[in-house]
């Protein structure tokens, strides 16, 4: 059981950083058009 | 992405991409991946354009750089895309925090959820002891912070509600989270097999994900609708020692000297000075043909003047113009609206009382059952956890949300959160006429030939009279010929000269014919009949055959315009109503029991918009009939009005349908809870079933034709 120690501060920093991420698109405005981000991979502008 | 400008090419681009003026546009229109790229790439050329971006989720378009608004709007509509300019001053403002905090909370909940639940696996699958113990201790940790901080939303409307002695569906959720939270700190502390860590946190998540949900669409179709820009005048031209000053509207006073340009409004009640004068008060009034004054007449804020420059004396200023009187009526008006009660609070009433009485009712039972304080404590918790607040709470957000994102991409924006439930209950439908079902037609005869085209044309856009208006349009891209001398006659036409001869557009009996619509009269010829008329807008008459309730006209218009155009499509009129008799009509109405949907655009619909049970505007509508209705329709077709009740009546339908799923799973749920047999895992599988059950129910509403 020793194991636990490691193994659930683990669990909780991977959690975190997963956590950490989502934030941070958050906070650059990566959800502010959803069907315009699925929308423009179709376009092929070489800009 | 930071655009390319092929027009700056040779030259120095005189600011950075994303700094100087920019403007926003709704495009109700577009769809898909090739709009962007078609409307990104066509402006992108245009002279002033330094970057351009579509958002496709608002269905908006923002350009940066000195450019001129009016050829981008030339533009848009070149590329075969309705678009209306926004208030941008507006939208800076509406930056959306709420959203972003929402969607913040929603993550830092779900992150606790899955470890907290993957703890407890360890716990359900026999963990015993000390061990179990751990597990419990980390699980609250994590829980009690995250419950803390995610929870926000959900207390603080609780709190409001209770502070003025209502239910709401959030004073039983925050309870459950709540108590799920402190019975599970307790039991941890003293060894307790059960701990409902999980079923706080999943509860937390699912209801953040309906109001994330709820927020996003919500605000999407209400910014859109606040903030097309408003029509109504700012500013005034004042005559000071003989010269025109433009000062603010406000700035004017009792007796004051103002010109109105051609094609303006008029910005306070007052007395024509000069000579004739012909006003547009389709807004005001809804009679569809222009007024004709004489020297000395009352003119009413909001008139459009559609002949040449006048003066006028103010004679009323301020909050005693006729316009302002009319915004006061809908503000009484509209507290009529605010008094309805939403179907969810309508369920919290008698769910948050049946339910708390349960647990309480448990906890009594089991304390005189056996004595055990504790155990009929955690027997009472376990009923309100297990009750599925979670799936009552989502069971009307959930298919508002569907239903409004539905509507969104039909041209309909939503404005008002019970709008969509008020719609569905509607038995009556009343239509204003001009502007709302009739725009103005002209028919130009087939054999015109170029010439007289070309003067038709010319002769059309020298004036702002809403048929030379139409007969531009319906002339298309004729080219018009140079014309000098051009006079406009108040209610008679308008008159130029063309290569030495006199031209005239205008009625038939002043051009010397024997028609009365519109003629066209090139010196000495015989005069062309040019037919005038009002016709529906597109997808009325599809509408009005496919509404199945009893439908009518009020309108300010004349009786035989509207008995024609009324008889044309073949429901009943009522013509000559005042803004105030409208409004009486439709309060007279709901007196008999009808719920009234009213759909108009003008001034002197504003009242009965607002008193209505449900109102629809179109986009062309006066900011203050906009702002007075529930739903305003980006499109200028009627053709979905059919759909949009439809949908409705599905998405009140469906509610009504989760709240029974919801009361379904109870009537499991709660005897098993009453017996005292729940446990954390059986409340965490009712909670997620019952929850994604509702949601995905809620879908159909996206479905239905």
């Amino acid at each position: 059981m020793n194991v636990l120690v490691i193994l659930i501060p683990v669990s909780l920093i991977l959690g975190g950083v997963g956590l950490a991420a989502f934030i941070w698109t958050v906070r650059s405005d990566q959800y502010d058009d959803e069907k315009g981000n699925a929308a423009r991979i179709l376009l092929d502008d070489d800009e | 992405m930071t655009a390319a400008c092929p027009a700056c090419a040779g030259g120095v681009m005189p600011q950075d991409p994303g700094v100087g003026p920019s403007l926003q546009f709704s495009l109700p229109d577009i769809h898909c991946a090739a709009c962007i790229g078609k409307i990104e790439r066509g402006l992108a050329s245009i002279t002033g354009v330094t970057a351009v971006r579509v958002n496709l989720s608002l269905k908006r378009l923002t350009v940066t750089g000195p450019a001129d608004p009016a050829r981008i709007e030339a533009a848009l509509r070149n590329l075969g895309y309705e678009a209306y300019p926004l208030d941008l001053e507006a939208l800076t403002s509406a930056r959306d925090t709420v959203g972003r905090a929402l969607l913040t909370r929603m993550a830092v909940a779900g992150f606790a959820m899955m470890n907290v639940m993957l703890l407890s696996v360890a716990v359900w699958s026999g963990a015993a002891d000390a061990t179990r113990d751990l597990f419990h201790l980390i699980s609250a940790a994590i829980a009690l912070p995250v419950i803390a901080y995610a929870g926000q939303p959900f207390f603080q409307t609780a709190w409001t509600a209770l502070r003025v002695g209502r239910l709401n569906m959030d004073v039983p959720i925050s309870l459950a989270i709540l108590l799920a939270a402190g019975m599970s700190l307790f039991e941890t502390l003293h060894s307790g097999a059960h701990a409902y860590f999980d079923a706080a946190l999943s509860l937390t998540f699912f209801l953040l994900i309906g109001r994330y949900m709820d927020h996003r669409t919500r605000s999407a179709a209400r910014s859109a609708a606040k903030e097309l820009t408003a029509l109504e005048v700012q500013t005034a031209q004042r005559i000071e020692d003989g010269t025109a000053r433009t000062v603010a509207v406000s700035a004017l006073a009792i007796g004051d000297l103002v010109t109105v340009p051609t094609g303006a409004r008029v910005p306070v009640d007052g007395m024509l000075l000069s000579g004739n004068a012909l006003m547009d008060r389709s807004f005001l009034t809804g009679e569809s043909a222009a007024v004709s004054l004489a020297k000395n007449a009352q003119l009413q804020a909001g008139e459009i003047n559609v002949a040449a420059p006048l003066t006028l004396r103010a004679t009323a200023v301020g909050a005693d113009t006729t316009l302002r009187r009319m915004a006061a009526m809908v503000e009484t008006a509209e507290n009529s609206r605010n008094s309805y009660t939403a179907l969810a609070d309508r369920a919290a009433q008698i769910y948050a009382p049946a339910v708390h009485l349960l647990a309480l009712t448990a906890f009594i039972g089991w304390a005189a059952y056996d004595g055990d304080l504790r155990h009929a404590l955690n027997v009472a918790i376990a009923t309100l956890i297990i009750t599925c607040p979670c799936a009552l709470g989502l069971a009307v957000p959930a298919v508002s949300t569907a239903a409004i994102s539905r509507l969104f991409s039909l041209g309909y924006l939503v404005k008002h959160a019970t709008a969509l439930e008020r719609l569905a209950e509607v038995t009556h439908a009343v239509f204003d006429k001009t502007g709302t079902l009739s725009t103005p037609s002209v028919t130009p005869p087939a054999d015109l030939s170029i010439s007289e085209r070309a003067v038709a044309t010319a002769l059309a856009q020298a004036s702002h009279h809403p048929l030379s208006r139409a007969l531009e349009a319906a002339l298309g891209d004729s080219a018009a010929v140079p014309l000098a001398q051009i006079t406009e006659i108040a209610g008679q036409g308008i008159v130029a000269t063309w290569e030495g001869r006199e031209v005239r557009l205008g009625r038939g009996a002043w051009l010397g014919a024997d028609f009365d619509d519109l003629g066209l009269k090139i010196g000495d010829e015989t005069p062309r009949r040019i037919a005038a008329s009002e016709t529906p807008r597109t997808g009325v008459r599809s509408a009005l055959a496919a509404l199945d309730l009893p439908a009518e006209i009020l309108t300010g218009d004349a009786a035989a315009p509207a008995q024609r155009f009324a008889a044309d499509l073949g429901i009943p009129v009522q013509a000559d109503m005042r803004p105030e008799a409208k409004l009486a009509y439709l309060q007279q109405l709901s007196k008999k029991g009808a719920r009234v949907l009213m759909v108009g655009d003008g001034l002197n619909d504003t009242a009965a918009l607002a008193a209505a049970h449900a109102s629809i505007a179109p986009a062309s509508a006066l900011d203050a009939s906009r702002s007075a209705s529930d739903i305003v329709i980006l499109k200028d077709s009627f053709e979905d009005l059919p759909l949009l009740l439809r949908i409705s009546r599905m998405a009140c339908h469906l509610s009504r349908q989760n709240f029974a799923i919801a009361a379904l799973y109870n009537g499991i749920a709660i005897p098993i809870a009453l017996a005292g047999y729940a446990t954390p895992l059986a409340a965490a599988l009712a909670m997620s079933l019952s929850s994604i059950t509702v949601l995905l129910n809620s879908q159909r509403v996206r479905f239905i034709k």
